[in-house]
């Protein structure tokens, strides 16, 4: 499965079935981060319901310096 | 107390946390400015580099308030959607709004950041939009319901200082909200003026990072505001065209 993830082609590890998954993956699961899905933004309590398929657009985002 | 919304705060001096050299020195001025509001951006992360050092994690979040801005966005979407993005960490439901139309200028949009403030109030966000110094559009975001407002002293980054203060101070003395005034402060002398002018609180952010020694900077800082905010309670003299003797007319050796 390949999905847009934050802005670039990335293919998806078997497996990985949510944004849950993909968090756990990548090592964010304890980090701040939110997550946009589809243009959705997900609350965390989310994350476990939202099930990627091909083609998804997702966007992990967080905190930095900034004025 | 300041009061912004259902938030008080004792210290009128807000920090942004961009362009610091390193974390230590960041988290040093930060606790040499007493600040008890930290801005920040909303960008993508990194997912190759995961574990580069985060200055939010680093922070005890019960001591500070965070104040997510929009910076980034050119419209009233891109602010409403980096809005959300920010209160779904459910760290905080605070947002400046800063929606820029000239990247020479980085001057606000004043139409999307009006339009981008009412919606955000609707959706129960804490509404703080960036705007220039116009009195009218200062009314209007008021009347949007922003919780306050934010005017630029002059352009974000440039240490200029308060180019209007006479406009400053006319939306000080009408609004109905908390005026901080926003962007453009290079030194304290600048922030002296403000809070000399009725402002409520300060948001500044180069003026510190980028100083010389940026934790000296951030503590000559926290005692402009509290200067200044002393020295508009106190009410200054009025200036006058001639010298007045400060020391008794009578009984001069001299006569």
């Amino acid at each position: 499965m390949r999905i847009q993830l934050n802005g670039q082609g990335y293919e998806v590890a078997d497996g990985i079935q949510t944004i849950a998954h993909l968090l756990e993956h990548l090592n964010l699961g304890q980090r701040v981060v939110v997550v946009e899905h589809n243009r959705k933004v997900l609350q965390k309590e989310d994350h476990p319901q939202a099930v990627l398929a091909d083609g998804d657009v997702v966007e992990i985002v967080h905190f930095v310096g900034g004025g | 107390m300041l009061k912004i919304g259902k938030y008080e705060f004792k210290s009128r001096l807000f920090l942004g946390t961009g362009k610091f050299s390193s974390l230590e020195v960041q988290k040093q001025a930060v606790k040499a400015s007493e600040t008890e509001v930290l801005t920040f951006a909303i960008r993508r992360l990194d997912i190759y580099n995961p574990d580069q050092p985060n200055f939010l994690e680093m922070l005890d979040l019960e001591r500070y308030t965070l104040l997510p801005n929009t910076a980034g966005a050119t419209t009233v979407e891109e602010a409403v959607r980096i809005a959300r993005l920010a209160r779904a960490s459910n760290l905080c439901d605070m947002i400046k709004v800063e929606v820029i139309a000239d990247t020479k200028t980085l001057l606000p949009d004043p139409i999307a950041t009006l339009e981008a403030t009412r919606i955000l109030v609707e959706e129960g966000f804490t509404v703080l939009p960036y705007t220039s110094d116009d009195p009218v559009l200062a009314r209007k975001l008021a009347e949007a319901g922003a919780h306050a407002i934010m005017p630029g002293g002059s352009p974000i980054g440039s240490g200029q200082g308060l180019l209007n203060p006479s406009y400053l101070r006319l939306i000080i003395e009408e609004s109905p909200v908390p005026v901080i005034i926003d962007a453009g402060i290079g030194s304290p002398a600048d922030v002296v003026q403000a809070m000399e002018l009725g402002a409520d609180g300060v948001l500044l952010n180069t003026a510190v990072s980028g100083a010389k020694d940026p934790v000296k900077m951030a503590e000559a800082m926290k005692w402009a505001v509290i200067a200044g905010r002393l020295g508009y309670e106190a009410g200054r003299i009025p200036k006058k065209p001639y010298a007045s003797a400060s020391s008794p007319q009578e009984g001069m050796l001299t006569s």
